[in-house]
């Protein structure tokens, strides 16, 4: 009996998840038809795939400036954040995994706790800090106030990837007759390599996605895509398919990034702790 | 010559190592053998440099090499785990110390390649640490000390996680290995047996204290502390509660056995190994007793019978298969010769 309910189960068990996965993509695929319609078509009614098929929308991005650089701005800042959160994090770990000195339990639970603060309550200080620095509207103000949550989650996860390496090989490599700097970069930084594509990963999605601080510390030179995509109502009302078009292409990114760490990205959820 | 003067390690108020003075000499074979957490480790790494003495100093070759930086010492270590740059292939794993001293890329070679050589790893050189088996893995560690052609050269229980045969194999082959190299080797092992069979001097280390530093068999034999004797027994010593009035000694399980004249009447404690006893009488001077098998484990050609004499459990070891059923009676002989006598305070007193 039981055996026969099993085996009913093994049959139909797939539908779960294909009816899952479908809901989850039932949202982009309809951004993707969008992009490739008409704004008329759009308007007008209800269509399940493009009746005119239209790539109008992605040349419009691709030929105005004020649409494409929005997303090298975009690039730009998460690039430049990815370098620098991962420049100051992979010491600040190593310190964390090998050393121990005071109080460092306590700082490396009060590094994470600057994530829990939304990024609004930061919007105010950073635009007065950085008006008086001068660094409005530029790429290094956006990537440096990433860095306010994209440091703490990088050294959270490399930490974790580093203290699995045993320390005896810091050691070996020590009595072998390494220097610090050498035994970092030839030795340890090949051993870190997954929980290094991992944390870049990371910084870079939570960078790429974040609107508010990049949105206002900018106003024309650096301005991210998700703040173009905010005001596309023009006089004509609103310009649906390149708004849609926009929205495809700032997905791609992301995509791109995952392909490349999708084996390692379980264990970086884990923290490195798998 | 690698010398330590009242060396002393505490860390957070724990007495890792108490102080201690050892001097071993070039060229020597030098075991340290003692339980988990006796401290071994702790001794080899403050040999070695990368922990600091609390108090103490270390001296190499008549030079105060206290606080110098491991990168600075001329020394090579392998643990018990099996540590390689797995980046990093079999070759160039071996060559790295030769990589760092800039020797001339041809003697790197040749030195790798008769390494290799000596440690049966030439198939492997191409490929990287973890595509090989753990013994692979730990002979490409001792490759690496071995090519360094270091003054000294640290074991840290390097055959503990390998399998039975490759244990056997790299312990006889390992102190020839580096006997040619005229290194002083240091080798903690947990295991008294392994210490017998590397020969050389033992040093037995019992909480953080050396208890007995000498030629490997005179600590065997004549253990200066009731702790030596312990450290230094596979299956454990037995001892018994004993008083001596006259000629002998009466034990706690209710037997006499002869007493040196030599003592004064008054407490002590014997010591007895488990293959002084026996089911026989072995010579003139064996005592029969007569014990209540709690049980017997077999290991092919020896058995251990465990059984309760006078409120301690004891051991003997004795070859062959003997198969007693938990509550025989059996009747035993201990060589009465060969039991040792500590004052109850520990202190051998001549067996």
């Amino acid at each position: 009996m039981r055996t026969k309910v099993k085996e009913r189960w093994a049959r139909v068990g797939w539908l779960i998840p294909a009816f899952y996965i479908l809901f989850l993509m039932v949202p982009i695929y309809w951004l993707l038809a969008m992009s490739l319609k008409t704004n008329a078509e759009i308007t007008s009614g209800f269509t399940l795939w493009p009746k005119a098929l239209t790539f109008a929308n992605y040349h419009v991005i691709f030929s105005d400036p004020s649409w494409y650089s929005g997303y090298i701005n975009s690039i730009t800042y998460v690039v430049m954040n990815t370098v620098i959160s991962l420049a100051v994090a992979l010491p600040a770990a190593y310190a964390f995994s090998r050393y121990r000195f005071l109080g460092d339990k306590h700082l490396f639970f009060w590094l994470f706790t600057n994530r829990m603060a939304p990024p609004a309550i930061f919007a105010l200080p950073f635009f007065q800090l950085y008006s008086a620095f001068h660094l409005i509207d530029t790429h290094i103000a956006v990537a440096l106030a990433h860095c306010l949550f994209n440091v703490p989650l990088a050294v959270w996860i490399l930490e974790g990837f580093m203290s699995g390496v045993p320390r005896e090989i810091d050691e070996t490599a020590y009595i072998d007759g390494y220097s610090f700097p050498r035994f970092f970069f030839k030795i340890f930084t090949p051993l870190i390599a997954s929980g290094i594509g991992v944390t870049a990963f990371f910084c870079f999605m939570f960078s790429w996605v974040e609107l508010l601080l990049a949105s206002t510390l900018t106003t024309v030179n650096a301005k991210p895509i998700a703040a173009v995509m905010t005001r596309t109502v023009s006089a004509a009302g609103m310009d649906w398919g390149v708004l849609a078009a926009a929205g495809m292409l700032t997905i791609i990114p992301g995509a791109v990034v995952i392909w490349f760490v999708r084996n390692y990205i379980a264990k970086g959820f884990a923290l490195g702790r798998v | 010559m690698l010398e330590l003067r009242q060396v002393a390690k505490i860390v957070e108020g724990q007495t890792h190592i108490a102080p201690t003075s050892l001097s071993l000499e070039s060229g020597s074979l030098n075991v340290l053998l003692g339980p988990s957490l006796s401290g071994k480790t702790s001794l080899l790494r403050l040999m070695a440099g990368l922990d600091k003495p609390t108090s103490g100093t270390v001296w190499e070759n008549g030079k105060d090499v206290t606080g110098l930086s491991v990168r600075k010492r001329n020394i090579a270590m392998v643990y018990q785990q099996f540590v390689n740059y797995p980046a990093m292939t079999v070759f160039e794993n071996i060559a790295s110390p030769l990589r760092l001293a800039k020797t001339p890329a041809a003697e790197i070679d040749r030195k790798v390649r008769s390494a290799a050589e000596l440690l049966r790893l030439t198939p492997y050189l191409d490929r990287t640490p973890l595509t090989l088996s753990g013994g692979q893995q730990q002979r490409t560690a001792l490759a690496r000390a071995l090519v360094k052609g270091a003054g000294l050269v640290l074991l840290d229980e390097p055959l503990a996680n390998l399998d039975y045969k490759l244990r056997e194999e790299l312990r006889e082959e390992l102190p020839k290995i580096f006997a040619e190299s005229g290194s002083i080797l240091v080798y903690a092992t947990t295991e008294p047996t392994e210490a017998l069979l590397l020969g050389g001097n033992t040093a037995t280390l019992h909480e953080g204290h050396v208890t007995q530093f000498g030629p490997t068999v005179d600590v065997f034999r004549r253990p200066n502390t009731l702790t030596t004797a312990q450290a230094f027994s596979d299956p454990p010593l037995n001892t018994i509660a004993a008083h001596k009035s006259g000629a002998s000694f009466d034990l706690d399980g209710g037997l006499s056995l002869a007493a040196p004249k030599t003592l004064a009447d008054g407490p002590y404690v014997l010591g007895v190994r488990p293959h002084h006893l026996s089911l026989s009488a072995q010579n003139k001077s064996a005592q029969p007793l007569t014990a209540k098998v709690a049980i017997t484990e077999i290991t092919g050609s020896e058995s251990f019978v465990h059984f309760p004499f006078g409120g301690t459990d004891w051991v003997m070891l004795t070859p062959g298969v003997h198969e007693f059923e938990p509550g025989d009676k059996v009747s035993l002989y201990i060589d009465a010769a060969r039991v040792m006598v500590f004052s109850p305070d520990g202190q051998a007193l001549g067996a």
